[in-house]
């Protein structure tokens, strides 16, 4: 794995089925092998891409998250409870008495 | 039959013919060109009781778009009507409230006739992700519409409703209005609220409205816009009423021309095109003023990192839990994640939560997401220095007319790289428009028109002045 930094400019950084496979499950994606193999074709063809951010120099930029820094508010931290719980749940794969249910986490 | 919501408010108004009966004739429109697959839900009955409402609501006194009728993005909750994101994942979600444009919408007295096909959660140029099946081009069915408001883009151009809805994270209103050759506009960041638009990236992700013309556009973006306690990042400042400050003339207004977009990797018959719309501006009284956008360059690497960094924590939520798809069998909690996910999403979402995942994974976190924002702040300045010297900036929307089907999903970057010259507008988080500025090989070119923050209204006048002298808004495709 070669990571995107200044030193490395415009290498292509393969990623291996291993590296692929760690991704996927902090994505919590689940693969087969000819998508492992797949994804890490296209991943790295998009980190080549991505890698040409680095001929810009940024030092001492401020980095920018939003386009409108200043106009972000609060508001006042209050029950708006515009939707009801029935009506929540009606959408639900699966419910019981009210709760939603997913396979039994601890034994 | 083409009309406009201009022709049809003054219809309706006049009494010259009913809401309904303009619906029932999309209906059979709708029905006639359902190979297009620009919808992916028609809700025939709902839309002639609405429009029969609309109908009622004229003779108490309405708004301009009272009765008027309109096809949503599939992207927008819609309460109590099937809302799917072009995805698996939410082929059967039903939400339980409308999002503030569809009710803004609806306060406004537009009739929905159905929700358009789009790229599987707005991601992708081409409408080919959509798990509904890829969307076709009025002018050529051969071809693309674009993405990811394809849907929207094709419904308007084969005119099957007067107006839509889409949503523009990195072009996706612009590209397929270009490549369809409508009128589609993207908001400035934070005009129209995104409450209840399903959510790709939310610092780049703005709701805007497609169709014939900049005038139309201007009806319904002052239905849309306005500010919405439910967005946390929705602005309060005054809308204007779009729609009265069209007409001003142009005599002195500074158009940018950006040198960048005027380039080597445009199709050289589009820059003739777009050339020719600049000399008629020039006619017009404006004048042209060489600019530089340098860092525009680097824009798709960072929308790259940065809209797969936002799109990997939003689809967070895609668990099987609360609502959408559920796999069939799993083992135990990690594996109905796992599976529900896999195969709920298509490859282009998988891939870009990937990618997401991995920018914001630890140790590459400084490399990728910290500097893509770095080089956001450049690409923004970049326009603020611009719009020192101009009013309105203006070049193609997109480098190369409607592509064929097919074309361009083999290599992901290939298809990345089509929306070169609209995804730094959506970084600077700037209002921009495409609009039909000629055609090439029977096929429509887009220019655009990118605006300063929260200047819709001039961007808006500048493209209705060129329509008022031209007629390529206004060409139909063959057999439409």
């Amino acid at each position: 794995m070669v990571a995107c930094n200044g030193s490395t400019l415009h290498r292509i950084p393969l990623l291996n089925a291993e590296e692929i496979e760690k991704v996927a499950h902090l994505a919590r994606l689940g693969l087969n092998r000819e998508e492992r193999e797949a994804y890490a074709l296209d991943l790295s063809r998009i980190l080549d891409l991505v890698s040409q951010m680095n001929a810009v120099a940024t030092d001492g930029v401020e980095p920018m998250t939003h386009p409108d820094e200043a106009g972000l508010r609060l508001r006042p931290d209050g029950v708006s409870g515009e939707i009801d719980r029935d009506r929540l749940l009606a959408i639900a794969p699966k419910t019981r008495d009210g709760l939603y249910l997913v396979p039994k986490v601890i034994e | 039959m083409t009309l406009t919501i201009t022709k049809i408010a003054e219809d309706l108004a006049a009494g010259r013919c009913s809401s309904r009966e303009i619906v029932d004739d999309l209906l059979v429109r709708i029905k006639a060109h359902s190979a297009l697959n620009a919808f992916i839900s028609v809700d025939e009955d709902a839309a002639r009781q609405g429009a029969e409402a609309a109908d009622r609501a004229r003779r108490a006194g309405a708004g301009v778009l009272a009765g008027v009728p309109i096809a949503h993005k599939d992207i927008f909750c819609t309460s109590g009507v099937k809302t799917t994101c072009g995805s698996r994942m939410l082929a059967d979600f039903v939400p339980p409230y409308d999002a503030t444009v569809v009710e803004k919408m609806k306060a406004a007295g537009c009739v929905m006739v159905g929700k358009t096909n789009m790229d599987e959660f707005a991601m992708g140029s081409s409408n080919e992700t959509s798990f509904f099946g890829p969307v076709r081009n009025p002018w050529d069915p051969q071809r693309v519409p674009g993405g990811s408001s394809g849907g929207s883009a094709a419904a308007v151009a084969a005119r099957l409703v007067p107006g839509a809805t889409g949503t523009d994270t990195g072009g996706s209103i612009r590209q397929p209005a270009a490549l369809c050759g409508i009128t589609g506009l993207k908001p400035s960041y934070g005009r129209v609220s995104r409450y209840g638009l399903i959510a790709f990236a939310s610092s780049l992700d703005q709701a805007g409205p497609l169709a014939q013309s900049a005038a139309d556009c201007a009806h319904l973006l002052s239905a849309m816009a306005g500010f919405d306690v439910r967005d946390a990042t929705s602005l309060d400042v005054p809308v204007p009423d779009y729609a009265a400050t069209l007409g001003k003339d142009l005599k002195g207004l500074r158009i940018g021309v950006v040198k960048e977009h005027f380039a080597q990797g445009v199709e050289p018959a589009v820059l003739d095109v777009l050339r020719e719309a600049l000399r008629e501006y020039e006619r017009q009284g404006a004048v042209l003023v060489d600019v530089s956008l340098p860092n525009s360059a680097h824009a798709v690497p960072c929308y790259y990192v940065l809209a797969p960094a936002e799109a990997s924590s939003n689809l967070a939520r895609y668990d099987g839990v609360r609502y959408g798809f559920r796999a069939a069998e799993y083992k135990d909690l990690e594996d109905m994640y796992k599976k529900t996910r896999s195969e709920g999403f298509g490859p282009e979402v998988k891939r870009r939560i990937m990618i997401g995942t991995y920018a914001l994974s630890a140790g590459y976190y400084d490399a990728y997401y910290l500097k893509a924002l770095k080089l956001r702040r450049l690409i923004a300045d970049d326009f603020a220095r611009a719009f020192e010297r101009c009013d309105v900036l203006a070049g193609p929307a997109s480098p190369s007319t409607a592509f064929a089907l097919g074309a361009k999903n083999t290599d992901p970057v290939s298809m990345y790289l089509n929306d070169i010259f609209t995804i730094p507008v959506n970084l600077a988080g700037l209002p921009a428009l495409s609009m039909p500025a000629g055609f090439v090989g029977g096929l429509p070119v887009g220019m655009q028109l990118i605006g300063r923050y929260l200047d819709e209204a001039r961007l808006l006048n500048v493209a209705h002045r060129f329509q008022e002298v031209t007629d390529w808004h206004a060409r139909v495709p063959a057999g439409i």
